[in-house]
């Protein structure tokens, strides 16, 4: 075999290599991107019932009700709130008051949540709860950031 | 007063750092012999006063100096010792710190092993290893001080996170740490060889035992924190593709591909600038990872405190490191030639493909944990990918992988043919359609994991043939099989070991994902449930003092057929002092599956919600695991690999030793 062939069956093992990750990534991102939203622009926004997403924000203080593993709970950006029903069980770090992420579909506005994601220690916000607040206006965490920043 | 002497102990060894990362460097490049015999003493010294910085801030924790803030806000005086000790690197300034001691503890190793390095090599490697340590320290100094002092010093601190007062974690971040900056050995051979212009086999083969000690310690590292989330964090998974673990698995993957090119570069001559380049790859994802997990970027388990300018720091630091050597690749890496020729059907081939699907795979991981970022950056929009993307993009990447994997070792160098590997292949053809039937039979599918089960069988019996293979199993007597079992080099050994180790852990991954029975429900004492098969009664729940938490335990008894099989005992702590609550499971394990309980809070209306897990060949993944890291070990005490390549006075004092000459 020739050098030159040679060479040209290392690159087209190569180029296949890449249109085969190229296919399965571009698939794979097609089917299983899930959005984020604060409450606020799931007030403006319709969505499909079979539609992936995740919604994130504060748990609204006392709006914690729990019936065994059937559990319901607003979340708010201080503006506006959703209320999410989650049948299972909590994360430990999950905390009126607290940030909290849900991931679900929309139901007849309610959040049906398959997924609860708390914050994982005290001095952290998921970072799209931060945003979601910072743009309902709501945010003041950043004079209790910047002393945790200080240390 | 300690904490002070640790503060300028630090100072001090950037001072050295900065001679190790300049004067040997210039001595190299102008052929200053005493230049460059610099480096060796330097690097003893920062070594010492890295360690001296770190035994410092350890005292610090175990003395409980509140009057220093890292202690303050990581400790406190109730904590068991060994998590003060363990405390040290549970928050960014300490684990920074011990990633510097980490990187000066290489140094150290390059300088004492690398005692048969052509002397310009060496003291560039350790002038190249001298720059990342100043930019690391300069980065602790600057911006994350270990040793600030808090006036007035509070009573008591605010504790460690108490999800990290755990053994398994206490360990999970040094082998991680190993791991990482093991990699920047092979950063700086590839380029201190780009700056000589020269990769020969003997340059190969001296990367080759860093980037095996790097593998192995990464493999454990990563394995360890997965073993963590499986019984701490309660949700009976063992893999979350949370983008923090994405982030140690790129170098992994990085790092595996490197191993195995850097065989063809030594015994073939072959894939040399490919080698270097990832080398350089593998170091600049470590160097990712550490940026994305300590910039606040990421929305994950592990993310620690944001701070921007910490991250700044980070992202330039990268830019430079990585856009510098990428750069000096691009204009040197095209001199060189590789001489060792080889058709794409040979064992060369085979590890060409096994790189192209590993940086593939790479890739994909890449662009999954990158993409909500980018994503974030460019429109506003707010995305999450999640496991589903994964497992549809890597995992398949890794099918191909698989099936080569069990041929290529079979396969000669330089030129081999298909229907001569496919004979000595009978035997993984007879594992995996035996598998596959069995699997059929029994179980019925979910048909990927039938596949993956069946794949895991093709790869083990690829591998015990090129073992029987290896020592003429049945042709020749037993005896001799033995005899010739005993004489294989450990690199040998080590490769089995590994690549077992690979098919036992997709066997224990495959069933884990598919085959999982997950049952939640709210539970009172004295009630029963069944899963798969098994009784759970819960007997008691009572609550008592650990040493600084309250325990809610959980008492199940549980059976098969009526017969006790074992009791179980699922704790929540609720730690004092964070106020903070963590899940224990208990775990009942037979070494095929996993029987799993974890208990939540307790309801409103009593009861308690109780989720039990039936996990079938989880085990296997720890199994697996342990085998390939022990795989790794052993082939790191090869000989071959600890002499290096031996200078010709050397490779006479070592005749004696006959199994020395069989490369």
């Amino acid at each position: 075999m020739k050098r030159k062939k040679r060479r040209l069956i290392f690159v087209g093992l190569g180029l296949a290599a890449l249109g085969l990750a190229a296919a399965l990534i571009l698939l794979a991102f097609d089917e299983n991107l899930v959005f984020f939203f604060s409450p606020t622009d799931l007030k403006s926004r319709q969505f499909a019932e079979d539609q992936r997403l995740r919604v994130g924000g504060l748990v609204e203080k006392d709006s914690v009700v729990a019936d065994g593993l059937n559990i319901r709970f607003n979340i708010t950006d201080l503006s506006n709130k959703v209320a999410v029903t989650f049948n299972g069980v909590l994360p430990d770090l999950f905390e009126e008051g607290q940030g909290v992420v849900a991931e679900g579909h929309m139901r007849r506005g309610t959040f049906k949540a398959v997924e609860i994601l708390a914050k994982h220690d005290e001095n952290y916000m998921p970072r799209e709860v931060t945003d979601a607040l910072k743009e309902s206006g709501q945010w003041q965490g950043d004079e209790v950031q910047s002393s945790e920043a200080n240390k | 007063m300690i904490s002070e002497i640790g503060h300028f102990s630090l100072i001090l060894a950037l001072a050295l750092a900065i001679v190790q990362g300049t004067l040997p460097l210039i001595g190299a490049a102008r052929g200053d012999a005493n230049w460059m015999a610099l480096s060796r003493p330097v690097v003893a010294g920062q070594f010492t006063f890295v360690s001296l910085s770190f035994a410092c801030l350890m005292y610090a924790y175990v003395i409980s100096d509140f009057s220093v803030a890292n202690v303050a806000e990581n400790s406190h005086s109730a904590k068991p010792l060994l998590y003060k000790f363990t405390g040290v690197w549970g928050n960014h300034e300490g684990s920074m710190l011990l990633w510097v001691w980490i990187l000066a503890f290489y140094g150290m190793a390059i300088a004492s092993f690398g005692g048969n390095l052509p002397p310009a090599l060496r003291a560039r490697v350790l002038a190249i290893q001298g720059l990342l340590g100043v930019g690391f320290i300069v980065f602790l100094l600057a911006t994350s001080n270990p040793f600030l002092r808090l006036d007035p010093a509070p009573l008591n601190g605010r504790d460690l996170n108490p999800l990290l007062q755990d053994p398994g974690l206490a360990f999970h971040p040094p082998l991680l740490y190993f791991g990482y900056v093991g990699l920047s050995v092979a950063f700086s051979f590839a380029v201190a060889a780009l700056i000589e212009g020269k990769v020969d086999p003997a340059w190969a083969r001296w990367v080759r035992p860093w980037s095996l000690a790097s593998w192995s310690a990464l493999t454990a590292g990563i394995v360890l924190g997965s073993w963590w989330a499986y019984y701490e964090l309660g949700w009976g998974g063992f893999w979350f593709w949370d983008p923090v673990e994405n982030a140690s698995f790129m170098p992994w993957l990085m790092a595996t591909a490197l191993l195995h090119s850097a065989i063809v570069a030594e015994k073939r001559d072959a894939l040399k600038s490919w080698t270097v380049l990832l080398a350089i790859l593998g170091f600049s994802l470590s160097l990712m990872g550490t940026f994305l997990v300590r910039s606040g970027m990421l929305t994950s388990v592990h993310s620690f405190a944001a701070d921007p300018e910490r991250g700044v720091y980070i992202l330039g630091f990268l830019v430079f490191v990585v856009g510098g050597a990428l750069s000096l690749y691009a204009w040197r890496a095209p001199a060189m030639r590789a001489t060792g020729r080889f058709r794409p059907i040979s064992r060369e081939g085979a590890l060409v493909v096994n790189n192209l699907l590993l940086v593939t795979g790479c890739a994909a991981v890449f662009i999954g944990t990158l993409y909500p970022l980018i994503l974030d950056g460019i429109s506003g929009e707010k995305v999450s990918v999640g496991p589903p993307f994964f497992e549809a993009s890597f995992v398949w990447i890794m099918v191909p992988l698989f099936i080569v994997m069990a041929a290529g070792p079979l396969m000669a160098w330089k030129r081999s043919d298909i229907p001569g590997v496919n004979q000595r292949l009978i035997l993984a053809f007879g594992t995996a359609a035996a598998a596959a039937i069995f699997l059929v039979a029994l179980r019925g599918g979910p048909w990927g994991a039938i596949l993956g089960l069946t794949i895991a069988a093709w790869l083990l019996g690829g591998v015990v043939a090129e073992f029987t293979e290896r020592i003429r199993l049945f042709r020749v007597s037993l005896g001799n099989s033995w005899r010739r079992a005993r004489v294989l080099p450990r690199s040998a050994w080590g490769m089995t070991l590994a690549h077992a180790g690979i098919a036992i852990l997709i066997a224990g991954a495959v069933g884990a994902t598919n085959w999982q029975t997950e049952n939640v429900q709210v539970m009172d004492v004295g009630e029963k449930v069944e899963v798969a098969g098994y009784g759970f009664d819960f007997v008691s729940l009572k609550e008592s003092d650990g040493p600084n938490y309250t325990r809610l335990g959980a008492e199940f008894r549980v059976t098969r057929d009526g017969k006790e099989i074992a009791m179980l005992y699922p704790e929540k702590r609720k730690y004092w002092v964070q106020t903070m609550d963590t899940t224990e499971a208990a775990i009942h394990t037979t070494w095929i599956e996993d029987i799993y309980i974890a208990i939540g809070d307790p309801a409103a209306k009593g009861g308690l919600a109780v989720r039990i897990y039936h996990n079938p060949l989880v085990p296997w993944i720890w199994i697996g695991a342990l085998v390939m890291v022990v795989g790794g070990l052993i082939s790191l005490s090869d000989r071959r690999h600890r002499v290096g390549a031996p200078s010709r006075a050397r490779r006479r004092a070592q005749s004696a030793t006959p199994a020395e000459n069989k490369a």
